[in-house]
């Protein structure tokens, strides 16, 4: 599938900053207004992922471009759409933030600034970087820890946050991204996945503010699943060759 | 022939029959029936040949030959849902690769209507110096 290029006029300069939103109907459009407001040369392309309440509504309105799945994939799934329509434009840069208010987009420029001279092909905003502003629950800390150090072990480089959905990557990374993220709980696989495949990523201290409204999307079961999947994908990736992933190094 | 040999035969004869029935009909189709196919004939050919049975009780050390067949049809009952389980792996993968791509093809559309209702304004749908749109401008194109 291909589209004319004047379909989205990228320049060597385009950033697509990528929200995936879920029922984001109350938050999504000061989350868009404020990315428009402090980074009006981004392309803001909002996933949403099968709403039930008018959250594509709302993100067109606030000048969104909208990206419409016809059910719920989950957050893998609509951030990987999002990398999709990035690639096949040919962004050279693609940021995400989430749909909830939590990433602070004044940041991102700092970060998209360092995929762009090179520094590294992913660049991710860690909340545990510093240790300001975020405090989670005790068995929120001890699952973070977990997957901090199985992460840091399978890859063999050091990782805070591996959890966060505010991150920056380069065209290549996105294409090796829309093909290779799973449906849901993506961020620890594709981290695992983009690392072994030879992208290099660097973390960035950031802080994040607390939702603006409404419940996170992990429950319980919830958490106990993702805890069981993603510990299985850890040791899957480590136990796979970087032939699999087609790599580029 | 004791009443649950009979019972067996006829049970494994009427699957293997019943699996027959269905890719005749085409509706099994023939990649999936593989499993189907071998374990209706390995459990009628178990059920219809008893010095086969025996042999395999003994060597698993069942006292009551019988319970062999049972042991043998749980097998490829696991192995079928296995199958299952791999099919569906593959259908939910292609499936969000559905999704995706009516996505992508349905934003193309909205793109495309958009242009052809204003002509000589090229589509620019994240322009930063656009106000804010009516909300009552799209209702058109939905």
């Amino acid at each position: 599938m291909s589209y004319r290029s004047d379909d989205v006029p990228v320049t060597p300069d385009s950033v697509l900053l990528v929200i995936p939103a879920h029922n984001e109907g109350p938050n999504i459009e000061r989350v868009v207004a404020e990315a428009r407001l402090t980074h009006p040369d981004y392309d803001i392309l909002v996933v949403d992922d099968g709403s039930d309440d008018k959250t594509a509504e709302k993100a067109r309105r606030a000048g969104a471009m909208v990206l419409p799945l016809c059910y719920n994939l989950g957050i893998g799934g609509a951030v990987r759409a999002g990398y999709k329509f990035g690639s096949r434009h040919g962004y050279p840069i693609v940021a995400r933030i989430d749909g909830d208010g939590q990433h602070d987009p004044r940041l991102l420029g700092n970060m998209v600034e360092m995929v762009r001279s090179g520094q590294a092909d992913m660049v991710i905003g860690s909340r545990h970087m510093n240790g300001r502003g975020y405090v989670p629950s005790a068995v929120h800390w001890i699952g973070i820890r977990f997957f901090a150090s199985l992460v840091s072990l399978v890859t063999g480089q050091r990782f805070t946050d591996t959890t966060s959905g505010f991150l920056v990557v380069n065209q290549a990374c996105c294409a090796f991204l829309a093909r290779y993220l799973p449906a849901d709980y993506p961020e620890i696989e594709g981290l695992i996945k983009a690392r072994k495949a030879g992208y290099s990523i660097s973390e960035v201290p950031v802080v994040m503010r607390p939702r603006l409204d409404g419940q996170s999307s992990i429950g319980t079961w919830n958490a106990i699943y993702y805890v069981f999947k993603v510990t299985l994908a850890i040791l899957v990736s480590a136990s796979r060759q970087q032939e699999d992933f087609g790599c580029r190094k | 022939m004791s009443q649950v040999e009979v019972i067996a035969l006829g049970a494994t004869l009427g699957l293997l029959a019943l699996v027959i029935v269905l890719i005749r009909r085409s509706r099994l189709e023939e990649g999936y029936s593989l499993l189907w196919m071998l374990a209706g004939i390995v459990l009628v050919l178990l059920a219809a040949w008893r010095g086969l049975l025996r042999i395999i009780s003994d060597g698993l050390g069942i006292f009551y030959p019988p319970t062999a067949l049972f042991v043998v049809g749980f097998g490829f009952v696991i192995l079928i849902l296995l199958q299952f389980s791999v099919v569906i792996s593959r259908l939910s993968r292609e499936n969000v690769d559905l999704v995706h791509r009516i996505a992508l093809l349905e934003w193309k559309l909205d793109q495309v209507t958009r242009s052809d209702e204003q002509p000589g304004q090229g589509p620019a749908p994240c322009d930063p110096d656009m106000p804010p749109a009516h909300p009552n401008e799209d209702a058109g194109n939905d």
